[in-house]
């Protein structure tokens, strides 16, 4: 056992004592392990700390050796882990029921998950079977001094609200936890944790869905929620071809490339890049925009931007209020220059990094 | 066929107005209406219908909500269900999914259940899989085509963050729907006309036989402790340039905020893909 595990607590969880411990499940893709497992860990590694119980992350599904490892180094104290061909993609029905088995036979009191497609699939599904209370899309976590409670705390309506949800009688407490929204535990290589290897029974692990392939997106700039900047662009291009201005910078920034809803609905760009109320909540480290007003459907997807920066002709766009740097101007000046000085700024830095050497 | 669609009737947000002092949501006067991605479910259940079936929407929720079904049948739609009693009030995920599913089995037989992505004002997503869970059929989340109904299995084809599964599911089964899958229609005239006179049965928990210790805020899992409203304004550093050297000085000024974030490093290019480390 870890000693962090060990570490005297002032918390008292009254009630439920017979569930203990605190969960993650950690995602994998074609048995590597995603992201978002990390950043579970630094949430859960705080939180197990906090009360004094260990960290246990649950990977279902194939993970290599070296995956398990990582996640030990990274903050878990076991890991739980449940192989099966059954498992190797998401499928709701034999993960909802792995990971039932798992809850039932270990008892944990705390179970996160990332908002992810995954997570806010699987979650309500094992929610409803071990009637658990179960809060969605968290940007905190944290127990609750007198009780141990998990007070777990999120945007609604639209952004515009925090709340904060707890599930006093109702073990395990679950909730899935927005991504980006905490760093990704750092590695330390001199821990040391313990790897179960649990079988489920065969029968639960049948699905009436059926993976008949895949088709992976175009580029990677499509996947906004994990990027740590992304650069949008919205109906102030004017059409189509001028998207390739919003591209380049983005692929300066490494940024993912969002949209608002007018420049999807143009077919300017496609779908899954739509940040906003009907399209996707991002939480980037910045968010920097051009030529979109800010409709409140557009800013509810932006609210947990750490920082937003915005380019727009118009200074009564709403978008500007909720800047931290603002331009008002024409964004066909605007994006030329900064990719410019970006660019000569990149070059520099080159010639610098070269004379180092 | 038999689509079933569970929609919810939410607080018009695009009308709702930000107090600037208080940074909180002034909702006088504001409106109710569909929730917005629920629309996309009832578009595809009209659509599947069309053939030869019928749509059910029902809707959990005050009197009130009895506007938001007659506004589905003014789509298309063929009949409604309001869930409506004192005893449903403060239900959570869990409770609302297990009052939905008690109805649905009331409802009838159903080849299909579409669902919105999730509701504007809860934001959870949770209810659709959670009505799959108590009803124990197959769920697909985030479905953005249906590629084609088999009868006894559905093709359909599923957004997630790194591009789109197909995927073949058993029917009768429950889908959640995003805004990629169709294009809501607006209400006709004769859908008006016939949304005027068609009955809505009010149901309570007696009419669908829900445990009493299931429903409302006794039955739910979850207790909401405490509702904050954010600043919206974040006072942030705005330029007006009024001349070009004013232009380069602002976009200077970009670029400055660019580096303090640490975004402009030589090594940044591609390295911070890779990087998972939070430490640095």
């Amino acid at each position: 056992m870890n000693a962090s595990a060990a570490k005297p607590s002032d918390v008292r969880p009254e009630r439920n004592k017979e569930f203990k411990g605190v969960w993650i499940l950690g995602e994998q893709r074609s048995a590597a392990v995603q992201p978002i497992s990390y950043e579970l860990l630094a949430r859960g590694r705080g939180l197990a700390d906090r009360l004094g119980v260990p960290l246990s992350a649950v990977m279902l599904g194939k993970t290599g050796e070296a995956g398990l490892q990582e996640l030990i180094a990274r903050g878990a104290d076991q890991v739980i882990v449940v192989e099966s061909p059954a498992l190797e993609h998401f499928l709701p029905e034999p993960y909802a029921r792995a990971l039932e088995h798992l809850i039932r036979k270990h008892k944990p009191e705390i179970l996160i998950a990332g908002a992810t497609t995954t997570g806010r699939t699987l979650m309500p599904l094992v929610a409803v079977k071990c009637r658990a209370g179960l809060t969605a899309d968290c940007t905190h976590l944290e127990i609750e001094t007198d009780t141990g409670n998990l007070l777990q705390v999120r945007p609604a309506i639209g952004g515009n609200i925090m709340a904060t949800i707890k599930s006093p009688s109702h073990r395990p407490q679950m909730a899935t936890v927005r991504p980006r929204s905490m760093k990704a535990a750092a590695r330390d290589e001199s821990r040391c944790g313990k790897v179960i290897r649990e079988s489920v029974p065969a029968e639960l692990l049948a699905s009436r869905v059926r993976r008949l392939s895949f088709e992976p997106a175009a580029a990677d700039s499509a996947n906004i929620q994990e990027a740590e900047v992304v650069v949008s662009g919205g109906r102030g291009l004017k059409q189509r071809e001028n998207f390739d201005l919003i591209y380049q910078l983005a692929a300066l920034l490494n940024a993912g490339v969002g949209a608002s809803r007018d420049a999807v609905d143009r077919a300017w760009i496609s779908y899954p890049h739509q940040v906003g109320l009907s399209g996707k909540t991002v939480s980037p480290k910045l968010y920097l925009c051009a030529g979109i007003s800010g409709s409140i459907q557009h800013l509810a997807g932006i609210k947990t931007a750490e920082h937003i920066i915005a380019i727009n002709s118009n200074p009564d766009a709403q978008i500007l209020k909720v800047a931290d740097y603002g331009i008002v101007a024409d964004l066909f000046e605007v994006l030329p220059m900064l990719i410019r000085k970006i660019e000569e700024r990149r070059r520099k830095s080159a010639v610098i990094g070269k004379l180092g050497d | 066929m038999h689509v079933i669609i569970p929609i919810k009737q939410v607080p018009e947000t695009s009308k709702v107005k930000m107090d600037p002092e208080t940074g909180t949501m002034i909702r006088e006067g504001v409106e109710s209406i569909i929730n917005p991605l629920d629309l996309y479910a009832i578009e595809t259940g009209i659509q599947l219908a069309e053939s030869g079936g019928t749509t059910t929407v029902l809707s959990m929720g005050p009197a009130k909500a009895e506007d938001a079904l007659r506004e589905a049948v003014a789509m298309g739609c063929t009949n409604g269900v309001l869930l409506s009693h004192r005893a449903f009030a403060g239900s959570d995920t869990w409770a609302t999914s297990y009052a939905l599913s008690k109805a649905i089995s009331r409802i009838g037989p159903y080849d299909l259940i579409l669902c919105g992505e999730r509701a504007t004002d809860g934001d959870t997503g949770q209810v659709g899989p959670g009505i799959a869970a108590w009803l124990d059929i197959p769920v697909a989340t985030y479905v953005s085509a249906i590629l084609e109904w088999r009868g006894s299995s559905v093709v359909v084809k599923r957004l997630v963050e790194d591009g789109y599964e197909t995927l073949e599911i058993q029917t009768p089964c429950l889908l959640t729907v995003v805004k990629e899958i169709a294009y809501p229609r607006m209400p006709t005239l004769r859908g008006k006309q016939r949304a005027r006179k068609v009955a809505i049965p009010v149901w309570g928990p007696d009419e669908i036989g829900a445990a009493p210790e299931s429903i409302g805020l006794k039955g739910s899992p979850t207790r909401v402790v405490k509702i904050e409203s954010p600043r919206v304004a974040r006072d942030g550093e705005i330029r007006a340039p009024k001349d070009p050297a004013d232009l380069e000085k602002a976009v200077d000024g970009l670029v400055a905020y660019l580096e303090k974030l640490d975004l402009l490093a030589r090594e940044n290019a591609k390295a911070r893909k890779t990087e998972t480390d939070g430490t640095a």
